[in-house]
């Protein structure tokens, strides 16, 4: 998740806590798709995101954490957004090379209860660390995305969530996968249980209108909860 | 070639143009002057500059002020004006006639990120902020700008996810060169964007709004997803440490849901959470939207809600209804407008 807070530097604008790491890995995952990983300083709950810049001088982004609460290092998945300040020069380090991180902060954490976990492209990340959290049992999870490479992380979730993983692809068919949008998929169901809890994390309009769909449904909006990706 | 709007650009900027086309010193304020104090439409209505710089400015810009493409009058007196802003975009003003005040509650971007439950501009998605330009342009272009006595920034999108530009247009409005309003006449209306609040409130004289709608951290996140970066502990933690002095106001607007947000329980904590800030809760009614879950509290129990709030001690007032027969929901009519086209 990434977020435009501010243009105009200022003391009083960045975070106090911003800590300077190493990098310790970034990969490719898919065409101008990275996941960038770095020792963990912190504790943090599963679905919290963190502020990264490249400099403590310099206005940080927001990025939901994708590793588990157990393990030792922090992923992050990110997507490069050509004009954007953060994420092409995020995209060419090395590592060694250094960013500044926050400790973990938000309020998009998981539940050991049952849920839906409903995705689209990078919106994966906070699944991924509450899946990795151990908190996978009595989830089904929809994600979103454009071609096969777009399901990230797709070999964990598949051999443990079988049938409650549901991969919707826009651009190409997938063997067992639903063509179309996620909420195409939605749309199509013939029924939703009211009684799950609904996380949507995406782009504003995915989550708008995933939500809409869901309340049209019969999903009470209390059992709906959004994080939008800025 | 497209041309630069030279509309809403400020001192300095238009001072590094004229450098750039080596007119003289004095340019710059006369440009600024044409294009705040007077109501010129065009680069050949600057009157006292030469020829020669006008027809130079002309080849890479142009003043680019609009007026609005729509408007839709409510029996009531309130005007809802519609501003295009690009191919298929459009924002709303909605000019608000009240005795002997008026407010034009104004638009910073076209649509919005933030996906609040309840908000119709959220449907629509995001497709971009306003320059400030566009901004100071509802104002200017309004056929009842001299009637302004308030500006607010509650129109459709988040202010604070396009803070420089609406930084910018405050700028506009209170400078010398530019409107030389008072900045007590700007309120600006934010969900609590942290950051960009404290930056506001470092930056500008303007009032703050901020947007509460429960004082529980569990049903505001149902409501509003900001919820989940920018608890509302956190935004009053600011908002408690700033120094607003006598002037400058602080306000909460509240809009009341039947059943949700309405009930003894939520007077108690609003009370707890906003007790000893001099500050004001303004009450607003619902307009419901198409497909939402959420039902308007009836007049009655709005009633009482700021009954019991008052009697807490915190100053609550209620926002009359304006505009219900033209589409008064920010977004509604400009959401008609874009699938109609």
């Amino acid at each position: 998740m990434s977020w435009t807070v501010i243009t105009e530097k200022g003391p009083f604008m960045l975070p106090a806590n911003l800590k300077s790491v190493r990098v310790e890995s970034i990969r490719e995952m898919a065409p101008q798709v990275f996941i960038i990983e770095f020792k963990k300083f912190f504790n943090f709950e599963a679905g919290q995101i963190i502020s990264l810049s490249l400099s403590e001088h310099l206005e940080p982004r927001m990025y939901s954490i994708a590793s588990g609460e157990r393990d030792n290092n922090i992923q992050v998945l990110f997507n490069v957004v050509n004009d954007g300040h953060l994420t092409p020069a995020l995209s060419c380090l090395k590592p060694g090379d250094a960013i500044w991180s926050s400790p973990g902060f938000g309020k998009f954490t998981g539940t050991c209860g049952e849920a839906w976990w409903i995705a689209q492209g990078t919106g994966i990340a906070p699944f991924a660390s509450m899946f990795r959290s151990g908190q996978s049992a009595s989830k089904t999870l929809i994600h979103g995305g454009r071609h096969a490479d777009s399901f990230y992380f797709s070999d964990e979730f598949g051999p443990v969530l079988n049938d409650h993983y549901v991969k919707c692809c826009t651009k190409e068919d997938l063997p067992g996968g639903f063509r179309g949008r996620v909420t195409d998929y939605l749309e199509q169901l013939s029924a939703l249980s009211p009684d799950p809890l609904y996380y949507l994390c995406g782009s504003s309009e995915m989550v708008v209108e995933s939500r809409d769909i869901l309340i049209k449904r019969g999903v009470p909006f209390r059992k709906i909860v959004g994080e939008i990706y800025f | 070639m497209v041309k630069e709007r030279l509309f809403g650009k400020v001192p300095e900027e238009v001072a590094e143009i004229c450098r750039e086309l080596e007119m003289p010193g004095y340019a710059a304020a006369q440009i600024v002057d044409w294009l705040y104090k007077k109501r010129i439409l065009s680069i050949d209505d600057m009157t006292n500059l030469a020829v020669r710089y006008r027809d130079q400015l002309k080849e890479k810009y142009e003043v680019r002020l609009y007026p609005p493409s729509k408007v839709e009058v409510s029996a009531d007196g309130t005007k809802k004006y519609l501003y295009q802003s690009g191919n298929k975009k459009f924002v709303e003003s909605a000019y608000i006639p009240d005795g002997d005040r008026a407010t034009l509650c104004v638009s910073s971007q076209v649509g919005c990120k933030m996906g609040c439950l309840f908000c119709m501009t959220g449907k629509q998605g995001f497709q971009g902020n306003l320059t400030a330009g566009e901004i100071v342009n509802q104002i200017h272009s309004l056929p009842e700008r001299d009637q302004l006595t308030s500006v607010v920034y509650m129109g459709m999108g988040e202010p604070f996810d396009n803070l420089e530009n609406v930084l910018r247009s405050i700028e506009i409005l209170t400078a010398e060169w530019g409107y030389a309003w008072s900045p007590r006449r700007i309120t600006v209306s934010t969900i609590g964007i942290i950051p960009a609040m404290q930056a506001f409130l470092e930056r500008s004289q303007a009032n703050l709004a901020v947007s509460l709608h429960t004082p529980f951290e569990e049903e505001r996140k149902m409501l509003m997803p900001v919820e989940q970066v920018y608890p509302l502990p956190e935004v009053l933690k600011t908002v408690r440490s700033w120094d607003f002095g006598r002037q400058r106001r602080i306000s909460f607007e509240y809009i009341l849901f039947k059943n949700l947000n309405d009930t003894p329980r939520h007077v108690k904590e609003l009370a707890r959470l906003l007790n000893g800030l001099r500050c004001r809760i303004n009450l607003i009614r619902f307009h419901p939207i198409p497909d939402t879950p959420l039902e308007a509290s009836d007049d009655q129990a709005v009633q009482v809600f700021k009954d019991a709030l008052n009697q807490k001690g915190i100053l609550t007032t209620i926002r009359a209804s304006r505009g219900e027969d033209i589409w008064a929901a920010c977004g509604l009519l400009s959401t008609r407008e874009m699938t109609r086209k």
